[in-house]
């Protein structure tokens, strides 16, 4: 029997469009946390810290974020790790995650003025202290427009687990589309269903920016 | 503990080596249509005329919010209702063209808005004529400022070819996932792509500074 897309089909892709939300919010606070680390060892004093996170940068910045998903979900079984496969996918993006925002994060930690830094040791001000109440607040604010427009690029990311099966937006067009018959109407509401998750994401950055150039 | 065998995979290289050529051609040929599609879409989105703004304006956010795979499958398997039926290898020229357009038309507009305006009148006062005006004062500088932002874009959409191989255009990743399943070696199928893929990024940014270099090595004082 061959069904029409019709309103309970298009229900079945909002039910999609959960997973996808879940697995962009699941990777962006793991993939932060990483980044974070990654970051501060990108700007670090110690040099093979530093070397070690600009090769990592690197890596996940010149190789396609569907590999790196193919290479978790085949790697971890190998390392004796049985997982899911949402947690194998959300394991891969985290970690490509982790490489794009340690990037981003890098510059707008460079950004700060040294001066900054420099005070606070003149203060006697630890590393820990230094960073956590000088540096990386006002790093923050330098960061926030491209780290916002990285969560599009995440939550846009997250259709490729439908290449590994797993029924996210994507995948519940797929599955749509295969039993309807209908794949340009089929498509056209899943691409606008990102669009609605991802337009007012880019909007936001684009108002932060805005708002960032305004104030110098 | 698992038997790690690269053997295989090495030696399938010729189909590696054939995927690789075809990832490199895909990229460099939507990278040229791209551009010159993405350099109409800032002319339109810069235009006098509103409805050409919003058009472009449309088209862009429509394509920078929503991910290649569905923009893929939409073309691949969507546009055959409207009469246009493409192999693979074509539809994924043509989207990996209608997406690069539209954040090539991003980053050029940024470039277009640091030209000063005295720039232009100083090429008028001249004498220039206007396309030569458009050519040499705005097109060149402006692609210049943003050259590094467009390499970039360049190579994320190399990387980005990769998801063609969902509707079997022959490159790079269908290559691997062929070998993958006559070696059932996926971890280092996938291991040595990888590999590929990220001298390939190494070669493209290479490639992409080396035309720079050469384009743009004019003195500007």
């Amino acid at each position: 029997m061959i069904r029409t897309f019709g309103f309970p089909e298009i229900l079945f892709v909002l039910e999609g469009a959960k997973w996808t939300i879940l697995m962009s919010l699941a990777a962006f606070v793991v993939g932060g946390l990483l980044g974070l680390l990654v970051a501060l060892a990108r700007t670090s004093g110690i040099r093979p810290l530093r070397i070690f996170a600009a090769g990592y940068i690197q890596i996940f910045q010149g190789t396609p974020l569907l590999i790196q998903l193919f290479l978790v979900y085949f790697g971890l079984p190998l390392l004796g790790v049985k997982v899911e496969l949402w947690l194998a996918v959300i394991a891969g993006l985290s970690l490509h995650a982790s490489g794009f925002l340690g990037e981003i994060w890098r510059g707008s930690i460079q950004a700060v003025p040294d001066g900054q830094s420099e005070a606070g040791r003149a203060l006697g001000l630890g590393y820990a202290s230094r960073m956590r109440d000088i540096v990386l607040p006002q790093a923050f604010r330098i960061s926030l427009p491209a780290t916002v427009g990285f969560m599009v690029n995440l939550t846009k990311g997250t259709a490729l687990a439908a290449l590994l099966g797993l029924t996210e937006l994507t995948r519940s067009g797929q599955l749509m589309s295969n039993i309807t018959f209908e794949p340009l109407k089929v498509y056209a509401t899943v691409g606008l269903v990102y669009f609605a998750i991802c337009l007012p994401l880019t909007l936001c950055s684009a108002q932060l920016e805005r708002r960032l150039n305004a104030q110098g | 503990m698992y038997d790690f065998d690269f053997a295989p995979v090495f030696q399938a290289w010729r189909l590696l080596a054939a995927g690789a050529w075809a990832t490199v051609y895909i990229s460099a040929i939507s990278m040229a249509l791209g551009l010159v599609f993405g350099i109409v879409l800032t002319a339109m989105r810069m235009a006098p005329v509103a409805a050409l703004r919003s058009i472009a304006i449309g088209y862009i956010e429509l394509i920078r919010n929503t991910p290649f795979l569905v923009q893929v499958f939409f073309i691949y398997f969507g546009m055959p209702e409207l009469g246009l039926r493409l192999n693979a290898m074509e539809a994924a020229i043509l989207t990996m063209t209608l997406n690069c357009s539209a954040y090539i038309a991003e980053i050029v507009r940024s470039g277009v808005e640091s030209i000063r305006k005295g720039q232009i009148e100083a090429g008028r006062a001249l004498g220039m004529s206007t396309p030569d005006v458009y050519r040499f004062i705005v097109f060149r500088p402006a692609i210049r400022a943003v050259y590094p932002s467009l390499c970039s874009q360049f190579i994320l959409m190399m990387l980005n070819t990769s998801l063609v191989a969902s509707i079997s255009a022959q490159e790079l990743t269908y290559a691997a996932q062929m070998i993958d399943n006559q070696t059932f070696r996926s971890f280092e199928v996938y291991f040595v792509l990888g590999a590929i893929y990220l001298i390939l990024s190494q070669l493209f940014s290479l490639g992409l500074g080396l035309i720079g270099r050469t384009y743009f090595s004019y003195p500007t004082k």
